[in-house]
């Protein structure tokens, strides 16, 4: 991936399918280092399946046999010596307190470290192509933050679609007014 | 600075849109936005789309989502195009400057882009 903010957009969209109501994303960084999380309250995996889905020959995707969604943001933490953390809690163990928990850090100083890019694009992405589940997305940059709750924009919408054009046009202008500030 | 007032007028605007828009006789564009095509390029041509729609102003018979691998990853990004009645279009390899082009040659003028299209001798 050319972005970080593109394995966001992937990663993202396992947590989507997962059934998850909310989908938080949260990217911590100061000068030395970045740390993503992607946090979902979807179905949740077994130990078993999150030690696979760490594994790039493991998908539950039925047209192909091999899913390179968390692998790859796994590399990209990997080659800047960073990490990358899966935990998760199933359904049916923890019918109160299920989902996912992807966790990748990176050393923003290494040669290797892919740049974040366009993130604001990648939550446009998301929110238009699932509006009817929600994101909780927050930006910090030392002490500066960015941040943007659907259910906020829901609670305002009613009946009309966060995935209107005219509302993902908000969005992106909402955000993008927040990282100029 | 964008409020949340703002977000309100945005939809009392869009109330009496959303009436007109039950009536299910449109042409449904999909992008490819699993792995394989979001690292090929999908969200800029995703967005391209999603724009050039609005921009025509054809939003109200054209309706731009999302979906996940299509099988043919070597051909990614692929937009497929299914019109009421007609065989469906898979558009490969695409740009946000070619997905403008299908916006306004295909999505509007109706006249399908085959340049851009899939053949069957690729397969």
């Amino acid at each position: 991936m050319k972005e970080l903010s593109l394995n966001i957009l992937d990663v993202a969209e396992n947590s989507v399918k997962a059934g998850a109501s909310l989908t938080q994303i949260q990217i911590e960084e100061d000068d030395e280092k970045l740390v993503l999380s992607i946090i979902d309250d979807g179905c949740g995996m077994s130990e078993e399946v999150v030690k696979a889905v760490i594994d790039p020959f493991y998908t539950t995707r039925t047209t192909r046999k091999v899913g390179l969604g968390v692998p790859l943001l796994k590399l990209a933490a990997e080659q800047t010596e960073g990490s990358l953390t899966v935990t998760s809690k199933t359904k049916e163990e923890f019918p109160d307190n299920h989902g996912t928990c992807v966790v990748a850090s990176f050393n923003k100083k290494h040669l290797d470290f892919t740049p974040l890019g366009d993130v604001v694009s990648t939550m446009t992405t998301l929110i238009q192509g699932h509006p009817d589940t929600d994101f909780l997305f927050t930006h910090k940059i030392g002490e500066k933050e960015v941040s943007l709750d659907t259910r906020e924009l829901r609670a305002v919408l009613g009946d009309v679609s966060l995935g209107e054009y005219e509302v993902i046009k908000w969005i992106e202008d909402y955000l993008k007014e927040q990282y100029a500030e | 600075m964008k409020s949340l007032a703002e977000l309100q007028a945005i939809k009392d605007k869009m109330k009496d849109k959303v009436v007109l828009r039950e009536g299910g006789n449109e042409t449904r564009v999909v992008v490819g936005m699993a792995t394989c095509g979001i690292a090929a390029g999908a969200r800029p041509v995703l967005n391209a789309l999603v724009e050039s729609v609005n921009e025509l102003g054809l939003s109200d018979k054209v309706t731009v989502s999302q979906t996940g691998c299509i099988g043919i990853c070597q051909f990614e990004p692929v937009v497929e195009v299914f019109e009421p009645g007609k065989e469906k279009v898979t558009y490969v390899k695409m740009t946000a400057e070619k997905a403008k082009e299908v916006a306004e040659a295909h999505l509007q003028g109706g006249k399908v882009l085959t340049e851009y299209t899939l053949n069957e001798g690729e397969l």
